[in-house]
């Protein structure tokens, strides 16, 4: 979420060049899509190789050729839609679980999605995906995402902070194992100010604290949301008739 | 983690439903669906029922409930030929008429092996003379039941192969014979109950009541089960009817309006927006809440979502709104929802150059926190003259009187954050 306006996107592009060009980084990345406009759109938005240092080496349409292209490919990052033909997002990273849990080359997945309904989010962040963001988001901060997932860091969207801050704050009863799934408070504030449309530096700021370590409160969110016991994630889904 | 995050996903594959099997069957396909569905060899199934028929005839009890209550289905184990022997092929005068499937050699032999079953089991059984009366007649009811249950079965059959029209009489013969069978099994066992008057008839009404269940339960039992597959089948027809309407009536609309205004972007995008917002509202909403009706809202996420979607209908600046838990209103909320409200406004009319105006919703044990940010490009608060209102009335004002707080955060060039806060009045839950 930077100061990039989402309502014109070329200026976005314009900016995500700038971002890129500073540094050598570099990531491989699939492109994971059922409609070919979008596909492209991402692309021009992602823009040219050399100077954001992002790489498009492959595009597939449904969860037979993703899985198919992931694997002859091995990309860093696969842009993930959540609605696939096939399965869906959910389907492609059960069937890619061996390769994202390659300790050596591991490929890591970012869901991008037009949905930002709860059982959307939460099933293809319990699949294994590192972050999610909405299509809206704009050319410099899907840039930005993708190499914040390539090193292993979560990335989360405003909505999707609230979706878990509402799981796990609607649940009063005690839980099972509480150590593993009550966030700390720090994670909490960290989620909060996400909820609230700040990036991560300006989190940093706000909690004088350093951007890696507001990273690694996310991820942290991250790995309870996966680990949390499946009775409190059913009962709060089923409170809000997700299922 | 990912493999601790592939583990605990729902397996999606559907429940297996036990059929009888349609094709390659001997006597009722039950042994054949029953292999099909534990994936057994049929021939341990057979078996198996023909061991049990040697113990005291559980085998025969066990079968005939399986017919019974087991619809007719198609496949069960999937090795034989192709079900070629019922089919349908071409008259010469243009008729398509359904080919009678001659009886296989399996069938013959099976037929051969119950009767040769059956006789060694009525042999082995020492019947006294008064319960050897009753044999003949337990067998014809036997005999005409099992043929009016297999009709039930062809009908569902001739359903799927649609060529169930002709063979009317057949049918009926079939049917007729089956009742006549029954009857006169039923007869002869109030016949040879001999003299007792009053108990007589009683138990001759009770037979017949016996045998015109035995008659037409399979029926029952086969219509209700199709009964219910078809309101499923309604039902889903209605759903599609309904979301089909809906976006004939909305979507089609909003796009046609913007294929009008192609020029005006701003126009454009706020019709985007409002459709966006409409579809999403009535996708995900729960049934039957705030689909239509445009009432006041009644809880506090609700509100929120609405003065968002007015102010951004208004002045065209996309809102995101994320809310977390929910409370119902009240007079202090809706206080803070008001200066939210002109919160918002500002954030739209100031700040909207700068991209989306988020706002955030949080109801907690005790408070009620709303945050509402912009990009745009700040303001200091002590510059502005003492005779503008807005924020100092509308925002802090309303909240003080109401007993909450509102702070404000407005660097020049980073943008602008109201945040509100307000005690919730005691819990009525």
């Amino acid at each position: 979420m930077s100061d990039a306006t989402e309502a014109n996107g070329t200026v976005g592009a314009a900016e995500a060049a700038g971002t890129g060009a500073s540094g050598e980084r570099h990531v491989r990345v699939v492109l994971v899509d059922d409609h070919r406009m979008f596909r492209t759109g991402v692309q021009a938005e992602i823009g040219q190789t050399e100077q954001t240092g992002v790489e498009v080496i492959g595009e597939a349409a449904d969860v037979d050729q993703a899985v198919t292209v992931i694997t002859a490919t091995r990309p860093e990052v696969v842009l993930l839609d959540v609605h696939l033909p096939g399965g869906g997002g959910v389907e492609v990273l059960r069937r890619c679980a061996p390769l994202s849990a390659d300790t050596e080359r591991p490929v890591r997945f970012l869901a991008l999605s037009v949905s930002d309904a709860a059982e959307d989010v939460i099933g293809v962040i319990r699949g294994g995906a590192r972050g999610y963001v909405t299509k809206t988001i704009t050319g410099t901060d899907l840039v930005d995402s993708i190499f914040r997932v390539q090193e292993g860091d979560a990335v989360f969207s405003p909505r999707l902070a609230g979706f878990v801050l509402d799981a796990f704050a609607s649940t009063d009863a005690p839980p099972v194992d509480e150590d593993l799934d009550r966030l700390t408070q720090r994670e909490r504030e960290v989620l909060r100010l996400i909820a609230r449309g700040y990036a991560y530096k300006e989190i940093a700021k706000q909690l004088y604290i350093s951007v890696k370590t507001v990273e690694s409160h996310v991820s942290a969110v991250l790995r309870k949301l996966q680990l949390s016991n499946r009775h409190e994630l059913t009962r709060w889904a089923t409170a809000r008739r997700l299922v | 983690m990912p493999e601790a995050a592939a583990a605990p996903l729902d397996d999606p594959r559907p429940p297996r439903k036990l059929y009888r099997s349609s094709d390659g069957r001997w006597l009722g396909g039950v042994a054949r669906g029953l292999a099909g569905h534990l994936g057994l060899p049929v021939v341990w199934v057979r078996l198996a029922f023909v061991g049990l028929f040697m113990a005291h005839g559980l085998g025969a009890l066990l079968y005939a409930a399986f017919w019974f209550f087991v619809p007719l289905g198609v496949g069960g184990v999937g090795d034989q030929k192709p079900p070629s022997f019922v089919g349908t092929e071409t008259l010469p005068d243009g008729r398509r008429r359904l080919v009678t499937r001659k009886p296989d050699k399996g069938q013959i032999v099976a037929l051969l092996l119950m009767v040769v079953v059956a006789v060694v089991f009525v042999g082995s059984v020492n019947l006294s003379g008064a319960a050897k009366a009753y044999l003949v007649p337990a067998v014809l009811v036997a005999a005409g039941v099992a043929l009016v249950w297999r009709q039930a079965d062809n009908a569902r059959r001739a359903r799927w192969v649609e060529a169930g029209r002709r063979r009317r009489t057949l049918t009926f013969l079939r049917a007729g014979a089956g009742v006549l069978l029954v009857t006169a099994g039923v007869s002869g066992i109030v016949v040879l109950q001999g003299t007792a008057q009053l108990g007589a008839v009683l138990q001759a009404a009770l037979a017949v009541l016996v045998g015109i269940t035995l008659l037409a339960g399979p029926y029952l039992v086969r219509m209700s089960q199709d009964l219910s597959q078809e309101r499923l089948m309604r039902i889903r027809a209605q759903e599609r009817a309904e979301v089909a309407a809906h976006v004939h009536d909305s979507v089609l609309h909003t796009l046609t309006l913007i294929q009008r205004n192609a020029e005006n972007a701003n126009e454009v995008r706020r019709l985007a927006r409002a459709q966006e917002r409409d579809l999403r509202t009535w996708l995900y909403r729960p049934e039957g809440t705030g689909k239509e009706e445009e009432d006041e809202p009644a809880t506090l996420a609700d509100a929120v979502r609405r003065t968002a979607a007015e102010v951004e209908d208004k002045h065209g600046v996309p809102i995101e709104v994320v809310v977390v838990g929910d409370c119902p209103l009240d007079e202090r909320t809706s206080a803070q929802m008001q200066a939210a409200r002109e919160a918002m406004v500002n954030a739209a009319k100031y700040g909207g150059e700068g991209g989306a105006v988020q706002v955030y919703a949080e109801v907690e044990d005790r408070t009620v926190f709303v945050s509402v940010r912009d990009r745009g490009p700040g303001f200091d608060l002590d510059a502005i003259p003492a005779d503008r209102m807005g924020v100092r009335e509308s925002i802090i004002g309303r909240m003080e009187r109401n007993g909450g707080t509102a702070r404000l955060r407005a660097v020049p060039g980073g943008g602008t954050e109201v945040e509100l806060e307000m005690e919730r009045a005691e819990k009525t839950a």
